[in-house]
């Protein structure tokens, strides 16, 4: 009896706003209050270099923070109305009772919305947040010897993994106990040194810290890193689990050299790939990931035509762009709209029936 | 009954209107899309944002003044309050938010694939007779449920049958019930007696069981349980304040939780009730007064964009409005523009309806418009007249108020079949009053 009235009582705030949540009066009142959506509040934005900075945010109900170093979150900003998303690794050390996580963004010349992010908002800002995810991250515990090869902000998920490393102290401290320490070398590539990220954190961490060697690459004076000479920097680098995080071309050539060695399988990597348009009617290779099929179309051919020809029975209705019961998620790449010729970026929902592939994409049906 | 002979060039000078000039309107009507839609930005979706911050609001105190006031006066207060929170959740806020006019913010919780609304059928099974069926065969007796909602006839193109005598009846109780209607114009009961079609009719059925109970359970079992508890408050203090205790306090008690329970699903039976006849009375005057064109199947055969177009055009009616009503009707008011663009925001009809207008003008094209009260009457003239077989009726289905076709211009000169539709009807009617 008094677990039907206690089953009762807790159904009760649900009965009450049906077909509406409570979280929906509750959002009202105070966003971060409501766990529908996942979201969070700007509490600051610390400039890191000049084009960069890390964002202090507190996450509201809802949000998990057990999540690991080298994951990434989704992060949903409000731009003249709509909610556009972007992916960033978080740099924060994950740990129980922590209120707060951080991100670190670099503003990129042709991105409106990293630098909207990096100058443009305001502290006490509501953003939206994706649960973390991604699996760049390292086994607990970690092995015993560890190559990060970062380039960039590709720093930034190698940085969360140090942080947490450092924290629970897994790396040997100088006049530490030294037992079971992790031996890191890191070798990361900068247009300049002055320029780089977290340099005096990092330069910090390597003197308190005899097992972190790091080596910085100042790519504008020096030239880029040939990884075909890795061996000269780390000589056992063979002997390494390696992370690897950057730039396509370091991601690409990594693999490459990683797989001829047959050491694939100790070779990690994360791409932050910045979807591009390709031009219009070039379409592209459409994937289906729910369904796994891909296809490959025309400018010209829709997403839901895309889909029928491969296969999947993507939900539709009116088939000329009036009615929405075909939406999907855009997972990745770009799409456009035949009628307006309006560009869609993951993260948003989009009309399959008018939409058609701008480069490669995937949509999750 | 419109373009319905495309290879018959009879009336081609005449016919609504020549083809390059529907080609002409239909790109002028794609202009306006784009204006809007580029144009859409913060300022729009703090609209919608404030909307929804009103109704919850309003929803919030029309349920407090109806559990914590016992008053009569209170009653009525909270009564309307919650009806008025009702029609606004139902018109400007569910039925737009469930066309995607806001998908556009990419908002995941104003978002026509998440939302749901305080009706008793599911938003999914109405977005399918809805955004599909009615916008896009829009007023095609036998593809448009909303024809008649299967219970009533509404146009000369559906032949009579006895059970038409019961028209302004059955019309009363759609209206009253109006929730429950729409509800079930999407299960097909009927379909659970073919094995084939069963097992997708059962999962609508249960669909549709699931919503409509927590529907009930909330306005008929939870809100007025919680008014009991709340009216045995102030009961049993007073009796513990009077001397005796015991037998003496029951009484009060048992009574004051009924008569608590009652009012509260009273409240929430008339609320649905305002809400019903008003969303009804609303989306009749879309399609049903006088000017309002039915279509059959044959009239969409090869149908052109221009063609969709002024299908929508010639088969729906405005309603009068200024911005108070426009919004009470969800910018309903506007039902020709919606018809239109049914994925625009809706507060952004009005501004529309002005170009539209302009546009009817040149193409000299009828445009359907009138006062509330008037609309709705001629909405149940009609049904009231189509109760009985078509030989007692004066208008023939080739021109009458709901339906008309080509052969209404049979009476003009050929010079005359030269010019715009809308001066030909007038010309053509100009004429018949003369007869008269």
């Amino acid at each position: 009896m008094t677990g039907l009235l206690r089953r009762a009582a807790k159904a009760l705030p649900g009965l009450l706003t049906t077909p509406l949540l409570p979280d929906d009066y509750l959002t009202l009142v105070n966003p971060l209050w409501s766990a529908r959506e996942l979201r969070g509040r700007i509490l600051e934005v610390r400039p890191e270099t000049r084009d960069s900075a890390t964002l202090v945010i507190r996450p509201g109900r809802g949000f998990g923070f057990d999540y690991r170093a080298g994951q990434y979150i989704g992060i949903g900003v409000l731009v003249d109305g709509r909610w556009r998303w972007r992916s960033y690794s978080l740099t924060s050390v994950p740990r129980a009772g922590a209120r707060i996580v951080t991100v670190t963004v670099k503003a990129m010349p042709e991105g409106f919305l990293s630098s909207h992010l990096v100058s443009g908002l305001a502290p006490g800002t509501v953003v939206r947040l994706a649960a973390p995810r991604g699996d760049f991250v390292l086994p607990e515990p970690p092995p015993p010897s560890i190559l990060f090869l970062t380039a960039g902000s590709g720093l930034t998920p190698v940085l969360a993994m140090l942080r947490t490393m450092k924290r629970r102290d897994q790396i040997g401290v100088a006049g530490g106990t030294d037992a079971g320490g992790v031996d890191v070398i890191h070798v990361h590539s900068a247009p300049a040194a002055a320029d780089m990220l977290f340099g005096a954190e990092l330069a910090d961490l390597a003197r308190v810290c005899p097992d972190y060697r790091l080596t910085v690459r100042a790519t504008r004076s020096e030239g880029r890193l040939n990884l075909a000479r890795i061996g000269d920097l780390v000589p056992d680098w063979r002997d390494r689990q390696t992370w690897a995080c950057g730039p396509a071309g370091l991601l690409d050539d990594a693999e490459r050299l990683w797989a001829a060695a047959g050491l694939a399988d100790r070779l990690h990597t994360e791409r932050f790939a910045a979807p591009v348009a390709r031009d219009a009617g070039s379409g592209g290779t459409v994937t289906f990931a729910a369904s796994e099929r891909t296809v490959r179309v025309d400018g010209a051919t829709t997403l839901l035509e895309a889909g029928e020809q491969a296969g999947v029975l993507p939900p539709f209705g009116c088939r000329m762009g009036i009615c929405h019961t075909c939406v999907v998620n855009l997972v990745d790449g770009r799409v456009r709209d035949l009628r307006t010729g309006a560009e869609y970026e993951p993260g948003n929902r989009v009309q399959t029936c008018v939409t058609a592939p701008a480069g490669d994409c995937v949509v999750d049906i | 009954m419109w373009w319905t002979s495309d290879g018959d060039h009879r009336y081609r000078s005449i016919r609504a209107p020549h083809r390059s000039r529907r080609r002409a309107l239909g790109t002028e009507l794609d202009a306006i899309r784009r204006d809007v839609e580029e144009s859409l930005g913060a300022a729009d979706a703090r609209y919608i944002r404030r909307a929804i911050a009103v109704q919850r609001g309003l929803e919030v105190t029309g349920r407090l003044l109806l559990t914590c006031g016992s008053r009569r006066r209170t009653w009525w207060a909270g009564t309307l309050t919650l009806a008025l929170a009702k029609v606004i959740e139902n018109m400007e806020i569910g039925h737009n938010v469930l066309h995607g006019q806001w998908d556009w913010m990419n908002d995941p919780e104003i978002h026509s694939t998440t939302w749901e609304w305080d009706m008793a059928g599911a938003a999914k099974h109405w977005r399918i007779t809805h955004n599909v069926a009615h916008h896009k065969y829009t007023n095609i007796l036998g593809m448009d449920d909303d024809v008649g909602y299967g219970l009533l006839r509404v146009t000369r193109d559906d032949p009579w049958r006895p059970r038409n005598l019961l028209n302004v009846p059955f019309n009363a109780m759609l209206a009253v019930g109006f929730e429950w209607g729409i509800a079930l114009q999407h299960l097909e009961i009927r379909e659970v007696a073919d094995p084939e079609t069963r097992p997708a009719a059962v999962v609508r059925l249960r669909e549709f069981g699931a919503k409509a109970g927590r529907q009930l359970a909330k306005d008929y079992l939870a809100f007025p349980t919680l008014t009991a508890f709340a009216r045995t408050v102030p009961a049993g203090r007073k009796s513990s304040a009077g001397a005796g205790f015991a037998s003496a306090t029951r009484a009060p008690f048992a009574s004051a939780a009924v008569a608590g329970f009652a009012s509260a699903a009273a409240a929430n039976a008339t609320a649905n009730l305002i809400r019903n006849l008003w969303t009804n009375a609303v989306i009749f005057c879309g399609h049903f007064p006088d000017g309002a064109e039915k279509f059959t199947l044959t009239d969409m055969a090869g149908e052109t964009r221009g063609q969709w177009y002024l299908r929508q055009l010639l088969g729906s009616a405005n309603i009068d409005a200024g911005p108070v009503l426009g919004f009470l009707t969800g910018n309903l008011a506007y039902q020709i523009e919606h018809h239109l663009y049914p994925n625009l925001p809706s507060h952004r009809l009005a501004g529309i309806s002005v170009r539209v207008r302009a546009l009817c003008a040149k193409y000299d094209l009828p445009y359907t418009s009138g006062p509330l009260p008037v609309q709705y009457a001629k909405t149940w003239r009609t049904i009231a007249k189509l109760s009985v077989p078509d030989r007692f009726l004066r208008d023939s289905a080739d021109n009458a108020p709901e339906t008309r076709s080509e052969r209404m211009f049979e009476v003009l000169a050929p010079a005359e079949r030269r010019r715009g539709l809308k001066t030909a009807i007038a010309e053509v009617r100009a004429r018949a009053s003369r007869l008269r």
